[in-house]
């Protein structure tokens, strides 16, 4: 995994953030994947550049995309101290077994570095855009929701074939006995957003403001701000996967 | 089946004639007493598959969720390959009609029934929820799963393969050719979407790519041929009888066909090595657990010499007459081919998915050892295969048929 360079600024005005049509929006759209081709070497990929990969037609396209709200979440890695409490809400908000996790913090360990030696990775699904777990599932169990982008499970539908949790590229799957289906974060839908919270357990339990939650949609948001902020460092997990990941990697 | 109407009539004889055959066979000790040993394995194999269902198979199985596909799903893969290569090796005589092979033909759409019966008894126990499978790929169905696909195909191709062993049976040969050519498609589908499940997982680098669905069609011919040659030298000894000259030919052409596609296998196994070297990191990692690592005798000693450099030297020192060197080879292959699956399937899943992250979680290759009860499993498969086997040349007596 390797950070993209520092991110030129960008030649061409940006579009104002100022609400747009859906043509406007989806030309935008098609700039946005312009620049990170151009300058990121695809190694910053934003969330909103795979029109031709994520839909099975363009015509479905124009119906469903963008999603609003597009929910995503920024991570301010070296703010990370470790201290687990977004693990522990999650578990608390989701029952998740002892045995699984919807989301973990990683370590990496680096012993020449400078200062500080090891980096604290939080990783989750990534409800990517191209989800290599929703192609792969037999019964369509799990799905993107065509509303806001998250990908979903339909416990009644899984078979247990596990399939996905083999064609996820970040292990963010587990299979859950109680439930007898694959688990997987759908950054608290069920338990939170649909009842109207606006935070996730685990962006909310963050005593370090780590983990940012929003609508990648919306201009005004951080986390709109943050990705398309090209000044600033931006990275996902296991990009040359191609599956088009929400959840970015960033700094300060 | 409208066929079963009009040979209503012929019902009772064959009852008849199926009966006697069992019963002479059961007067043999040895051959009751595998029998018997088969069917408790299969029993065993049964108690074993509830038994983890009941505790939950995060305790019985020694899958995780680092590696979520172990010797069930490669016994599976085995079986349904072994399937898939005795259709396609029979179907040169029974479809496209080169008469060397149609003496093999009865015994082979059997037997290609008998494992693809084998393979979805291994995954029944592998699969979590096998109701909501029944239900949810017919009212649920993903048209991009290969999943879905190869579930589906592979029904139809067992229906196929059901009928047209039922129809040679009965000597309707015309419609049994059609039937049989419905096998060949519907399994060649089938089997190359098997091979895509493994090779469409692009966070598996390992499996990734086009390789998988042609290595798994050639592989099958494989495996088929070594199948084909195995049971029939069993069958000729379960039912103390002598081959005549048309089977033997049967057999020595098999027995090439055997020779050209362990050559194409270790060709295609070449070139995956020095391709695969070209590639990432956790690619050369999970190819050198291969060569060096903890699958090294796996890989060496029964993949490459006991699965296909020493069969190769006994069917071509055999000359395709010397039936006990032919299926001693044969059965070293199906021996070795059952632990080709097992690597293909582990191997692509030891490299950890963020190894490159280089994370303190995940520094080295992941371990997966099979459990009591996934080995009972699979034991089960291969007791159901070889009881089908078993009590198949008795009741058909012997499959004998004419050429058609």
């Amino acid at each position: 995994m390797k950070r993209s360079p520092r991110i030129p600024r960008e030649p061409e005005p940006a579009k104002s953030d100022k609400a747009v049509s859906d043509i406007e929006r989806r030309d935008f759209l098609k700039i946005g994947l312009a620049i990170t081709g151009v300058f990121a070497g695809g190694t910053l990929l934003s969330a909103v550049s795979v029109v031709d990969e994520v839909f099975a037609s363009r015509e479905e396209l124009a119906e469903s995309y963008p999603y609003k709200p597009h929910y995503s979440m920024v991570i301010r890695q070296d703010n990370c101290i470790d201290c687990e409490r977004c693990v522990e809400a999650c578990a608390r908000t989701n029952d998740v077994p002892e045995y699984g996790y919807r989301t973990r913090i990683l370590q990496h360990v680096s012993e020449e570095s400078e200062g500080r030696t090891v980096e604290f990775i939080p990783v989750l699904c990534n409800q990517c855009n191209n989800p290599a777990c929703v192609r792969a599932c037999p019964t369509k169990a799990t799905y993107k929701d065509k509303t806001n982008g998250i990908v979903m499970m339909d416990q009644s539908k899984c078979i247990g074939c596990k399939t996905c949790m083999s064609a996820c590229p970040c292990n963010d799957r587990y299979f859950n006995e109680e439930t007898m289906a694959v688990d997987k974060c759908n950054f608290c839908y069920d338990t939170r957003l649909s009842k109207g919270e606006t935070l996730t357990a685990c962006a909310e339990a963050c005593p370090a403001g780590v983990r940012i939650f929003g609508d990648l949609s919306d201009p005004q948001s951080e986390v709109y701000k943050r990705v398309h902020d090209l000044e600033a460092a931006v990275w996902v997990q296991r990009p040359e996967t191609g599956t088009k990941p929400n959840i970015f990697y960033t700094t300060g | 089946m409208a066929d079963n109407v009009s040979t209503e009539t012929a019902k009772a004889p064959f009852l008849l004639t199926a009966w006697e055959g069992v019963y002479d066979g059961i007067r043999n000790r040895a051959y009751l007493f595998t029998l018997i040993a088969m069917a408790l394995l299969v029993v065993a194999g049964v108690a074993a598959g509830m038994h983890a269902r009941s505790v939950g198979t995060m305790h019985a199985y020694g899958v995780t969720r680092e590696v979520p596909w172990g010797i069930l799903i490669s016994t599976y893969v085995f079986f349904v390959v072994t399937s898939t290569g005795l259709c396609l090796v029979s179907s040169i005589g029974h479809v496209f009609g080169v008469k060397d092979y149609a003496p093999i033909a009865k015994r082979s759409v059997f037997l290609a029934v008998a494992t693809i019966i084998s393979g979805f008894f291994v995954i029944f126990f592998e699969i979590e929820n096998p109701l909501r499978m029944a239900i949810y790929n017919v009212i649920s169905p993903n048209l991009t799963s290969n999943i879905w696909w190869m579930g589906t195909l592979y029904g139809a191709y067992m229906m196929f393969m059901a009928i047209e062993f039922t129809l040679l049976v009965q000597r309707r040969y015309r419609l049994a050719t059609l039937l049989g050519f419905l096998g060949v498609v519907s399994g060649v589908a089938a089997h190359s979407n098997l091979g895509a499940v493994f090779g469409m997982l692009d966070g598996r680098e390992f499996w990734y790519g086009p390789f998988m669905p042609i290595y798994f069609i050639t592989s099958a011919m494989m495996s088929g041929a070594a199948a084909i040659i195995l049971f029939t030298w069993l069958a000729y000894k379960v039912n103390g009888e002598q081959m005549d000259s048309g089977m033997k030919r049967a057999l020595e052409v098999t027995t090439k066909v055997g020779i050209l596609l362990i050559a194409v296998i270790l060709f295609f196994t070449t070139w995956k090595f020095i391709i695969g070297f070209a590639g990432g990191e956790a690619k050369v990692m999970a190819l050198r657990s291969l060569l060096t690592g903890p699958y090294a005798f796996n890989f060496w000693v029964l993949e490459i010499l006991v699965g296909m450099v020493i069969p190769l030297v006994l069917f071509l020192k055999s000359r395709g007459t010397n039936l006990g060197m032919m299926a001693l080879a044969s059965g070293l292959m199906v021996f070795g081919i059952f632990f080709m699956r097992y690597d293909l399937v582990v191997v692509g899943q030891i490299v950890p998915v963020y190894y490159e992250l280089e994370v303190k979680e995940y520094t080295g290759l992941l371990s997966y050892t099979p459990s009591f009860h996934e080995i009972m499993v699979v034991l089960g498969g291969i007791g159901l295969t070889g009881f089908l086997f078993l009590l198949g040349e008795k009741v058909f007596g012997g499959h004998k048929s004419e050429a058609h």
